[in-house]
């Protein structure tokens, strides 16, 4: 028999730690894009994330769509969720202001929510997990496949992501619009349309996020908000706006969560990351990476 | 015609260096303020007056250096404290509360002399309505003073740019203050209301009270002065009464650009 | 906006004072009164928040916290201790005042958004905690037995008496915040809203001022909480959580944030709307409740209260 030891305990709670901060980490990504282009913190990020894993749920298993189809499916659905958000809540505030604007995206998050109850009802729902559900034993600890599509596809985005801002027409335009919205208007891009994409690209990655992390822990419709703050948790930590700092937060989120959950109490689970966020928001608002003066690692 | 007072200094800027990041806004700038005298600071745009302001009244710190009120430092202290010290200012941008009237932003300006309890106002204590009563009658006579009682239940966006500068000039008047740092006072005002500006100006420093003013206008600067200060580009350049600033070879070629010593 | 003038408000109480009457007397109405109660206790947390928001300008995401605290305390200190409902409830002030003090002098530095997500996380962290200390909250099954109040010797005992309790302290709250408004200390606070650099030049301390609006915001919602608790004589978790804190959001919003009045309209219609005209329609609760929050932050910013001044403006053109 297997004696369960402590350091097999610890690799298996900084295993699901990674696991979970990566969907943190997407989270965040997602928070970044529209604040770097709009200043907005979209309070109603988290519900792309349920919305991915719902949609899902409905493409692959209500209809038995085949998993690839699905997955695409889903993330244009959620996409189209989007931008409909950034259409019909977002544009048509004609004073914003920062109290409207919250206000604004937490209206859209609960109508969302409140949707998604209409049609899944209250239940957690399960997908099938895309390469099977054998565990791959490493030192003592289990790793659910799951776990490594969840963590792939953070690098699948992080890389996809580097590129489309570095290397595309599009995505240079689009960081033009973060570093100064009037210039990039004089040189003939269009904001409206950046602002459209980029709820339209956050929404895709918390799609994905979604619906790689329901085989793992289920999605019901009402998980959006604490991905949100969770997700927030992680940008403000690594510092708003930076895509690596979304990717250390999330990182760093996860294993706290996942060690206090493991090692402290289980039943707080949630508060270890939202203590941190707290901490974060009290004593080093610009993050762990974040830096006034260091603009140049904002973004890829 | 104004000549170099003699009498002791209320403000002293010792020094003083700001740096924001890489940009260096003030370079060992040094200032007195004689008291009750009136001092300007003047300069091209962009020559850190405001700044020179903002460290004064607190809403910035210095880098280096320090300011002085009344013998005592007040470099690092936050805006209110130092308003609560004696000294009170208008904004470049007028600052005024626009969703109160006229005679509310002047009652607010009392607020360093008055109880505001949080216990108290809630009840409605005798004590807080007393104190309201002679606040108002106090606010009435400062809307009289600059010529605003008239207009003492409008609302304070529905007056025309210079009636706001001069409720702003009041407003700060209501705390009582030694000092009053006005910046560009007669900034977007026509001749009329530049000259009630200096007038109004001119009545304070008959109160007793000390002005330290920033301005662009001219003809207010040298009529009204009774020192200058000249900075550019941060630094200070030169300093002393209007007729020796108006002679300054520096000043001329920093500034007055070809205006000759025909001021007077 | 401020003058109070005195015949809506005596209007308006003597509305109250019969209301109880009127609804007795129609069957149809009947249950109105226990409605109108929760009105009233909604009522307590919207006025401070309304002022919190509307006049200081911060935004709380998380006040159903400091309703659970007072609602908590007062439930621990009358089942386990036994102590009188009054003390208990000061009590209740008391640790919701101290909490506030602790999270508010660190977030209310902090600006919109950052402040937002942090009385969120606050909120729901306060939630959890409710959950899991099951020994002395009875966790997610909540906790009975909760006594009734006495007030001089009559015993509260039922929804009438209740109504006249809860509303009689809705309207000291209002003429309580009313003086505040056009005091010293409401100037000083919509100073603070409107310039926050001139309002520190006249000297004022914002951090201070700030922190005692967000201590008085949670008193009031912890008397509301207190009131809950010995009206419900039952509670749980499940009542003071996250979209516990968005529903006071939408009171005040579809009120109106920057009047009183809106707080108390707001309260009622929501009272209304989800104990009365949303009662068989559940399900579709949480989808009207973000549609009236998007069509009314949208289409009226100024809330309903808003709605006179905005036809007023409509028919001078």
């Amino acid at each position: 028999m297997d004696k369960i030891t402590f350091a097999s305990q610890l690799l298996q709670y900084t295993v699901t730690g990674i696991t979970i901060g990566s969907v943190y980490a997407m989270v965040a990504i997602g928070f970044n894009i529209i604040y770097n282009v709009t200043e907005i913190i979209n309070l109603a990020q988290g519900e792309f994330v349920m919305l991915g894993g719902l949609v899902m749920v409905f493409l692959q298993v209500s209809l038995g769509l085949p998993v690839v189809i699905a997955f695409a499916g889903t993330v244009l659905i959620v996409t189209l969720v989007g931008l409909v958000l950034d259409r019909l809540a977002i544009r048509p505030i004609r004073q914003p202001s920062v109290l409207t604007l919250i206000i604004a995206t937490i209206a859209a998050s609960i109508m969302i929510k409140g949707a998604a109850m209409l049609i899944w009802g209250k239940d957690p729902f399960d997908l099938p997990a895309f390469s099977g559900r054998t565990p791959i034993l490493v030192g003592g600890a289990t790793i659910q496949p799951q776990y490594l599509w969840v963590v792939g596809f953070l690098v699948v985005t992080v890389i996809g992501l580097t590129l489309f801002f570095n290397k595309s027409i599009v995505g240079k335009a689009m960081s033009a619009c973060s570093e100064n919205a009037d210039a990039a208007r004089l040189v003939g891009i269009n904001v409206q349309h950046m602002v459209l994409l980029s709820f339209a690209l956050s929404a895709a990655i918390g799609a994905v996020a979604g619906l790689t992390m329901t085989p793992i822990a289920l999605m019901e419709y009402d998980r959006g908000a604490m991905l949100a703050v969770k997700g927030f948790g992680a940008a403000i930590l690594g510092g708003l706006g930076s895509f690596p700092g979304a990717i250390c937060g999330g990182l760093i989120l996860g294993l706290i969560e996942s060690l206090g959950a493991g090692l402290l109490s289980s039943g707080y689970k949630d508060a270890y990351a939202l203590v941190v966020l707290l901490a974060v928001l009290f004593f080093r608002p610009s993050g762990i990476l974040g830096n006034l003066e260091v603009t140049r690692f904002k973004r890829f | 015609m104004a000549t170099r007072m003699e009498t002791n200094t209320i403000l002293e800027v010792e020094a003083l260096i700001k740096s924001f990041g890489g940009v260096t806004a003030l370079m060992d700038v040094n200032l007195k303020v004689p008291k009750g005298g009136i001092k300007a600071v003047i300069g091209p745009n962009g020559a850190g007056k405001t700044t020179l302001f903002n460290i004064i009244t607190g809403t910035l710190a210095p880098t280096e250096g320090q300011v002085k009120f009344n013998g005592g430092i007040i470099s690092g202290l936050k805006s209110h404290q130092i308003a609560a010290l004696g000294i009170s200012r208008t904004f470049q941008t007028v600052e005024l509360f626009d969703n109160m009237t006229v005679l509310e932003n002047v009652l607010t300006g009392q607020h360093l002399h008055c109880s505001s309890i949080f216990m108290a106002c809630g009840l409605s204590l005798p004590m807080i309505r007393r104190q309201e009563r002679g606040m108002i009658a106090k606010a009435e006579k400062i809307l009289a003073f600059i010529g605003l009682g008239h207009k003492a239940d409008a609302m304070a966006d529905s007056l025309p740019l210079g009636e706001r500068k001069i409720l702003e000039i009041g407003r700060a008047l209501a705390t009582d203050p030694q000092l009053i740092c006005l910046d560009e006072p007669a900034a977007g005002l026509n001749e009329t209301e530049t000259e009630a500006a200096a007038r109004l100006i001119q009545a304070i420093k008959a109160k007793g009270i000390t002005v330290l003013l920033v301005e662009h206008d001219m003809h207010i600067i040298m009529n009204i002065s009774d020192e200058i200060m000249v900075l550019n580009y941060g630094e200070k350049i030169a300093d002393g009464t209007p007729t020796e600033i108006q002679c300054n070879p520096k000043v001329i070629e920093a500034y007055l650009g070809d205006s000759e010593c025909a001021f007077i | 906006m401020l003058e109070i003038r005195k015949t809506p408000m005596v209007a308006v109480a003597a509305a109250i004072v019969l209301f109880p009457l009127l609804a007795a007397a129609i069957p149809a109405m009947n249950h109105y009164t226990g409605i109108m109660v929760f009105a009233g206790i909604y009522c307590l947390i919207t006025i401070g928040l309304s002022i919190l928001m509307g006049y200081a300008g911060q935004i709380s995401l998380g006040h159903a916290a400091f309703f659970g605290i007072g609602a908590y305390t007062s439930g621990i200190l009358t089942t386990q201790i036994r102590i009188d409902p009054w003390l208990a409830l000061i009590a209740g002030i008391l640790a919701a005042a101290l909490v506030a003090v602790a999270v508010g002098a660190p977030s209310l530095k902090l600006k919109g958004h950052y402040l937002a997500m942090a009385t969120l996380a606050f909120g729901i962290i306060v939630n959890i905690v409710f959950r899991e200390q099951v020994a002395l909250t009875g966790g997610p099954d909540g906790m009975g037995g909760i006594p009734r109040m006495q007030l001089f010797g009559l015993m509260i005992d039922s929804t009438q008496k209740f109504y006249y309790l809860v509303w009689a302290l809705v309207s000291g709250a209002f003429l309580f915040t009313v003086n505040l408004l056009q005091s010293p200390a409401g100037r000083a606070l919509r100073a603070i809203h409107t310039s926050e650099p001139a309002a520190s030049a006249m000297g004022i301390d914002i951090a201070r001022t700030k922190i005692i609006v967000f201590v008085y915001s949670a008193a009031l919602a912890s008397l509301a909480g207190s009131l809950y608790a010995h009206y419900m004589n039952f509670i749980n978790p499940s009542s003071f959580d996250l979209f516990f804190s968005i529903k006071l959001i939408i009171m005040i919003t579809l009120g109106g944030m920057h009047t009183l009045w809106g707080a108390v309209l707001g309260s009622i219609l929501i009272a209304f709307l989800s104990l009365e005209w949303l009662h068989f329609f559940e399900e579709f609760e949480i989808v009207v409740y973000g549609g009236i929050l998007l069509a009314v932050t949208i289409f009226l910013p100024h809330g309903l209260a808003g709605v006179p001044a905005m036809l007023r403006n409509r028919l001078r053109r």
